[in-house]
C-alpha cells in the first residue's frame, strides 16, 4: 500500500507516493536527499534523526512519511537563509558545540526548537529539553555553552 | 628558513569544516550511492557457540530482488583467502565451520533494497549442533574449558607485536592466545622485603563504543578486477593492504576512501564490513552497501573486560617497591587487535609509577561473546582502574594522603619505567598537582563520612584522584603530500581520518604555519589510497605527533621548491626569507612582499604547474627480550593524564552525583588549545560511562540490553555538575612544535577517580565497574 503525501521540506512543496511503512526519515534521506538528517538509533532514543515538523521536534526515524501529510518539515539544510547562517548554528562553531557532526543536525534543531519556545533558558531547563539528543563526542557542556551563549546574543 | 614567529600554531582557530558541520553538508559514507547500488544484510547466529551443520540459502536465492546469498561455505570455494583478524587470522567475513558467539555472521544477502534483504534473511535456514560454551575468563582458562578457536595463525601484520611474527599455525591449548610477559627486578625478593602487601582483584564488564555513525561500508568492482570501496573506517592503508591480500590484487588495484567519519574511539580500526561488501559486490556484479543497525553495532566489536588481580609491596615511607600484575582480557570469539591491547597497555600495567621489581603476565582469553578490539586508550582505562583503585586502597590503609603518595612515586624525567626504557617528557607530576587543585584537595586521615545533606535524605560527600600513562604506538609509519596549485593555494593528502578529534584543523594549521598561508587556503584531501600516501591507523592519540610530523615536512618540502623563485624576484636570500598570511617577504626589506600564486605565476611562467612536497615520519622500537619484555625504546613517546573527582552519594538511594570533575593532560605544546579541552572535556564524560552507567549484560552468552533504550550511555542529565577540562604544556622535542598526543589521555583515569571519591565519601570500595547504585548500597550495608 502507499499513500499519496503532500508536504513542506524547508519551504519547498513536495508531492509524492510513499509505502504506508515508509519511515519519514528515509524519504528525507533517500528519496528527497537530504541527508544532514542521521539515523542515530532507530528507536527514537538518540536525537540524531530530529526534524521540526510544524516547528514541533520530531524523531523522523519513528514517524511514517504518511504522517507528515499536510505539514511544514524543518531540516538541518533550512536553517540557514540566503547564506547566512542562523545564529544557532553559529553559536556551535563558536562554543565549539560539535565534534564528529553525527548528532549535531539533531542537537542543533533541538536547540533551535528550545530557544524559540524559551529564549532564555536556565542551565537545567537547557539540560532537560536536550536529554533526548545524545552526543558520544563533546561531553554535552560545549553544547551547553553554544545554546547559552546564542541565547545570550554573544554570537 | 623556520619561521621565528608562530602565527597559526596554538591559536585557538575554528574548525575548518565547521560551517559544514552545523549545516548538515559534510559527507559520511552512508550519504552515497553510487548507480546500481545493492543493501547488504548479515543473518546472526542465534547460539553462542556450535558447529554449522546446514544453511539452506535456496529459498533467499529464489526471492524477487535478491542479487547475492553467500555463506562461509561459499567464501571457501571463491579464490581469495577467507581469513580476516589483524592478530590472528582467526575470523571469516561469515562463520566457517563454527560459530563463536550469539551474534557471530553466518550468511549475508545483497537485495534491492533493506526490506527485501531482511525478508530474504529470514527465508535461509540455518541449522546448529551447538556445543559447551564459556562466557567468563577465569572458566575458559580452566583446564577442561571447551576451545573456542582450535589453531593459531598469527597474522604477521604489524612490527609491533613482536611475539606474533614468528609466524606457524598451531594447534591452540587453551583459550589464552597471547601472552605478555614483563620482569623487572625480583618481585618475590620486593614482597619479602615490603612492610606491607596488598593483594586486591578488580574487574570490569565488555562496554560498547556507541560512536552515533553505524559501520558502513560501500563496494564496487570496476573493469579489469579494480575494488573501490567507500568506508567508515580509521585505518584506510591497512583495509587496502587487507583487501589486496585477501583477492590476491595489488594494492594498486584497491582504492579505499574515507570521507568524513562520525566517531570511532577504535570501534571502526582494522577490517570490519569491507570484505563482505566486496564478496557481496563481486557475486552480485553491482556495488553494495552494508549498513549496520545499532543493535547489530553491539555484535560486532566491544571494549574489553579485564580481570586484574595486583599484589603490591610497600615500605613504611611510602615507596612501591614491588607490583605483581596477573591480568585476563576478555577477547571474546575472535581476537581483532585484542592481543595488541594486551601488549600495549601490558607496558604500563603496575602503574605510572616508580617500582623497582614488577612482573606482568598478562593474557589475551577467548570467550564465546562477542569480539573485543581496541577501544580509545588501547587497554589503559581497564589496567588504570586496577592500579588506580589498589594504589588509594594503599594509601588510605596506610594513612597517607593519596595525592601525596602518588606524588611521591611517580616518573619523572630520567627515571627507568618498568619496561627498562628511560621516561622523557611526561607531565604527569604536573598533571596531578593541576588536579587536586581543581577540586582543592584536602585529604583528611580515616575517611569519615562527610555529611552533606538537610537530615532527611542522607548526602554525603568525598573527592578521589588517579593518574596514568601510556606509551604511544612504536614502531610507526606515517607519509603526507602537500600540493601547491598555481593560485598558490595548497592541498594536504593524508590519509588520517577526520572523525571528530579535530585533525583537519591541526593539520591545515601545520600546513599554513609552514608555509605562511592563510587557514582558509589550505585544504584537506580526505583518505583515498590512490592518491594519499600511507599511514598506520588514526587511533591511538598518534595523528599529531606522527602525522603532525609528516605533513609538516611536507610543507617544508614545499616551501623549499617555492622560496627560490621567492627569492630571485626579491632579490634576498632563501634563507632571509619570511612568511605570514599569504604573504612572502625578506626579513631585511619588509615593505615588498610575493602572495603564493605571484610566486607560483613567475616560476611557471604562467597560471600553471604545481608544486609537490613530500614528508615521511618513522619512529622506532628498540630491540626487546621477549622472557623480559625490557627494552631500551618502547615507544617514541609517552602520554599521561590525570583526574580529580568530587561526588555527592545519596546513602537511601546508592545515586552518586558527580560535582566536580577535572582533568589534566599533558599537551605538550598545544596546536590548538581550544580543540585540545574539546578533546579532554568529551573524553571526560565518555569515561563517565563505564564507571557509572555502562555494561553489555549477558545471559547464558545472550546479550540481553543491544540497543539504546537499555544500555545508557551519559546523557545532558548525567553530567558532572563542574567540568574541567585542563592542559599540562611539556613540550616533546620530536613533536611537531612540541606537540604531543592527546586523543585518549583524558579518558584514562575518569572510572578510578570517581571510585576513590565514591570509597572517601561512603567508606566503601566497589571493586567492579560500573558502580551502580545497587552496588553502592550493598557496600554501604552488606547482607
Amino acid at each position: 500500500m502507499s499513500v499519496h503525501v503532500r508536504f513542506q521540506v524547508n519551504g519547498e512543496v513536495h508531492e509524492l507516493d510513499a509505502p504506508d511503512s515508509r519511515l519519514l526519515i528515509d524519504t528525507i534521506r533517500y528519496d528527497l536527499g537530504l541527508t544532514g538528517t542521521k539515523l542515530g538509533c532507530g528507536v527514537g532514543v538518540c536525537g540524531a534523526c530530529t526534524v521540526l515538523a510544524d516547528g514541533k521536534m520530531v524523531s523522523s526515524c519513528l514517524m511514517l512519511t504518511a504522517m507528515a501529510d499536510g505539514s511544514e518539515i524543518t531540516t538541518i539544510e533550512g536553517l540557514a537563509h540566503d547564506g547566512e547562517l542562523a545564529p544557532i548554528q553559529k553559536g556551535f562553531i563558536k562554543y565549539g558545540g560539535f565534534q564528529c557532526g553525527i548528532c549535531t543536525p539533531g542537537q542543533i534543531l533541538a536547540a533551535h526548537a528550545l530557544l524559540q519556545d524559551n529564549p532564555r533558558p536556565s542551565e537545567d531547563e537547557i539540560k532537560e529539553w536536550m536529554m533526548g539528543n545524545l552526543c558520544r563526542c563533546t561531553g554535552y557542556y560545549k553544547i551547553i555553552e553554544s545554546i547559552d551563549r546564542t541565547a545570550a546574543g554573544e554570537v | 628558513m623556520s619561521n621565528p614567529r608562530p602565527a597559526v600554531i596554538g591559536a585557538d582557530v575554528p574548525r575548518v569544516e565547521g560551517i559544514d558541520k552545523v549545516t548538515g553538508h559534510v559527507t559520511f559514507v552512508d550519504n552515497i550511492e553510487p548507480p546500481g547500488m545493492l543493501h547488504g544484510m548479515i543473518r546472526r547466529s542465534q547460539v553462542p557457540h556450535g558447529r554449522i551443520r546446514r544453511i539452506d540459502t535456496s529459498r533467499a536465492r529464489q526471492l524477487s530482488g535478491v542479487y547475492a546469498v553467500l555463506t562461509g561455505e561459499d567464501l571457501l570455494r571463491m579464490d581469495i583467502d577467507p581469513y580476516i583478524g589483524p592478530a590472528f587470522k582467526d575470523q571469516a567475513p561469515l562463520a566457517i565451520g563454527k560459530v563463536r558467539y550469539a551474534g557471530d555472521p553466518v550468511a549475508a544477502v545483497a537485495a534491492v533494497d533493506r526490506d527485501t534483504a531482511e525478508e530474504a534473511l529470514d527465508l535461509i535456514d540455518v541449522e546448529v549442533e551447538e556445543l559447551p560454551a564459556v562466557f567468563d575468563v577465569q572458566d575458559a582458562l580452566r583446564p577442561d574449558a571447551p576451545l573456542v578457536c582450535e589453531r593459531l595463525v598469527p597474522a604477521g601484520t604489524f612490527a609491533d607485536l613482536i611475539e606474533l611474527l614468528g609466524g606457524g599455525d598451531v594447534p591452540a591449548t587453551s583459550n589464552a592466545c597471547f601472552q605478555y610477559k614483563l620482569r623487572r627486578g625480583d618481585v618475590a625478593e620486593g614482597l619479602r622485603r615490603s612492610d606491607r602487601v596488598f593483594e586486591h582483584t578488580f574487574s570490569n564488564p565488555p562496554t560498547q563504543h556507541s560512536d552515533l555513525e553505524y559501520h558502513c561500508s560501500i563496494a564496487q568492482w570496476e573493469a579489469s578486477n579494480r575494488l573501490q570501496v567507500w568506508t567508515a573506517t580509521q585505518s584506510p592503508s591497512y583495509v587496502r593492504i587487507m583487501l589486496a591480500n585477501m583477492f590476491r590484487l595489488p594494492e594498486s588495484r584497491v582504492r579505499v576512501r574515507v570521507p568524513y567519519l562520525g566517531g570511532g574511539f577504535g570501534s571502526k580500526l582494522y577490517m570490519k564490513l569491507e570484505p563482505l561488501a566486496a564478496l557481496l559486490a563481486l557475486v552480485a556484479g553491482r556495488p553494495v552497501k552494508i549498513r549496520l543497525t545499532r543493535n547489530e553495532e553491539f555484535f560486532t566489536i566491544t571494549k574489553h573486560g579485564l580481570v586484574a588481580k595486583l599484589t603490591t609491596g610497600v615500605t613504611r615511607d611510602g615507596r612501591l617497591l614491588a607490583r605483581d600484575c596477573q591480568i585476563m582480557w576478555d577477547t571474546g570469539a575472535y581476537a581483532d587487535i585484542g592481543p595488541r591491547v594486551t601488549h600495549k597497555s601490558g607496558y604500563t600495567s603496575a602503574g605510572p609509577y616508580q617500582i623497582p621489581n614488577v612482573r606482568i603476565d598478562s593474557f589475551s582469553v577467548y570467550t564465546n561473546k562477542p569480539p573485543a578490539g581496541a577501544f580509545r586508550g588501547f587497554g589503559i582505562m581497564q589496567v588504570c582502574w586496577a592500579y588506580e583503585s589498589q594504589m588509594d586502597i594503599i594509601a588510605r590503609e596506610m594513612g597517607w594522603d593519596p595525592v601525596e603518595f602518588r606524588l611521591k612515586n611517580v616518573l619523572r624525567e630520567g627515571d627507568v619505567q618498568a619496561t627498562g626504557t628511560v621516561v622523557h617528557s611526561l607531565g604527569l607530576d604536573q598533571c596531578v598537582r593541576a588536579v587536586a587543585d581543581a577540586v582543592a584537595w584536602d585529604y583528611r586521615e580515616a575517611s569519615a563520612p562527610h555529611p552533606t545533606g538537610d537530615g532527611a535524605r542522607h548526602l554525603v560527600r568525598g573527592k578521589g584522584v588517579a593518574c596514568s600513562m601510556k606509551a604511544v604506538i612504536t614502531p610507526s609509519v606515517s607519509a603526507a603530500t602537500v600540493l601547491v596549485h598555481s593560485d598558490g593555494s595548497a592541498s594536504v593528502l593524508s590519509s588520517s581520518v577526520e572523525m571528530g578529534q579535530g585533525s583537519d584543523t591541526a593539520l591545515c594549521q601545520i600546513v599554513a604555519e609552514e608555509l605562511g598561508a592563510r587557514l582558509q587556503d589550505v585544504a584537506i584531501v580526505h583518505p583515498d589510497t590512490d592518491v594519499t600516501p600511507y599511514d598506520l591507523i588514526t587511533a591511538g592519540s598518534r595523528t599529531t605527533f606522527h602525522m603532525g610530523n609528516a605533513v609538516r615536512m611536507a610543507a617544508i618540502d614545499a616551501r623549499s621548491q617555492l622560496w627560490p623563485t621567492a627569492a630571485e624576484l626579491l632579490d634576498a636570500a632563501p634563507d632571509d626569507l619570511t612568511a605570514q598570511d599569504g604573504r612572502v617577504w625578506a626579513r631585511t626589506a619588509s615593505d615588498r612582499s610575493l602572495t603564493h600564486g605571484q610566486i607560483m605565476m613567475a616560476r611557471f611562467g604562467g597560471r600553471a604547474g604545481t608544486i609537490e612536497g613530500h614528508g615521511l615520519f618513522e619512529t622506532h622500537h628498540g630491540s626487546t627480550d621477549l622472557d623480559t619484555g625490557q627494552s631500551d625504546r618502547v615507544t617514541a613517546h609517552w602520554m599521561c593524564g590525570a583526574t580529580a573527582a568530587e561526588v555527592e552519594v545519596d546513602t537511601d538511594t546508592g545515586q552518586v552525583r558527580i560535582v566536580n570533575l577535572a582533568t589534566a593532560v599533558d599537551v605538550g605544546n598545544a596546536i590548538n588549545p581550544f580543540a585540545c579541552r574539546q578533546q579532554i572535556g568529551g573524553a571526560s564524560v565518555q569515561g563517565t560511562g563505564p564507571a557509572l552507567l555502562e555494561e553489555m549484560l549477558f545471559e547464558a552468552g545472550q546479550l540481553t540490553n543491544p540497543s539504546f533504550v537499555d544500555y545508557k550511555i551519559p546523557s545532558f542529565l548525567d553530567l558532572p555538575d563542574r567540568l574541567q577540562p585542563l592542559t599540562v604544556e611539556d613540550p616533546h622535542p620530536d613533536g611537531p612544535y612540541g606537540a604531543k598526543g592527546i586523543g585518549e589521555a583524558g579518558i584514562f583515569a575518569i572510572a578510578p577517580a570517581i571510585a576513590n571519591a565514591v570509597a572517601d565519601a561512603v567508606g566503601a570500595r566497589i571493586p567492579s565497574l560500573p558502580i551502580t547504585p545497587e552496588k553502592v548500597l550493598r557496600a554501604i550495608a552488606p547482607p
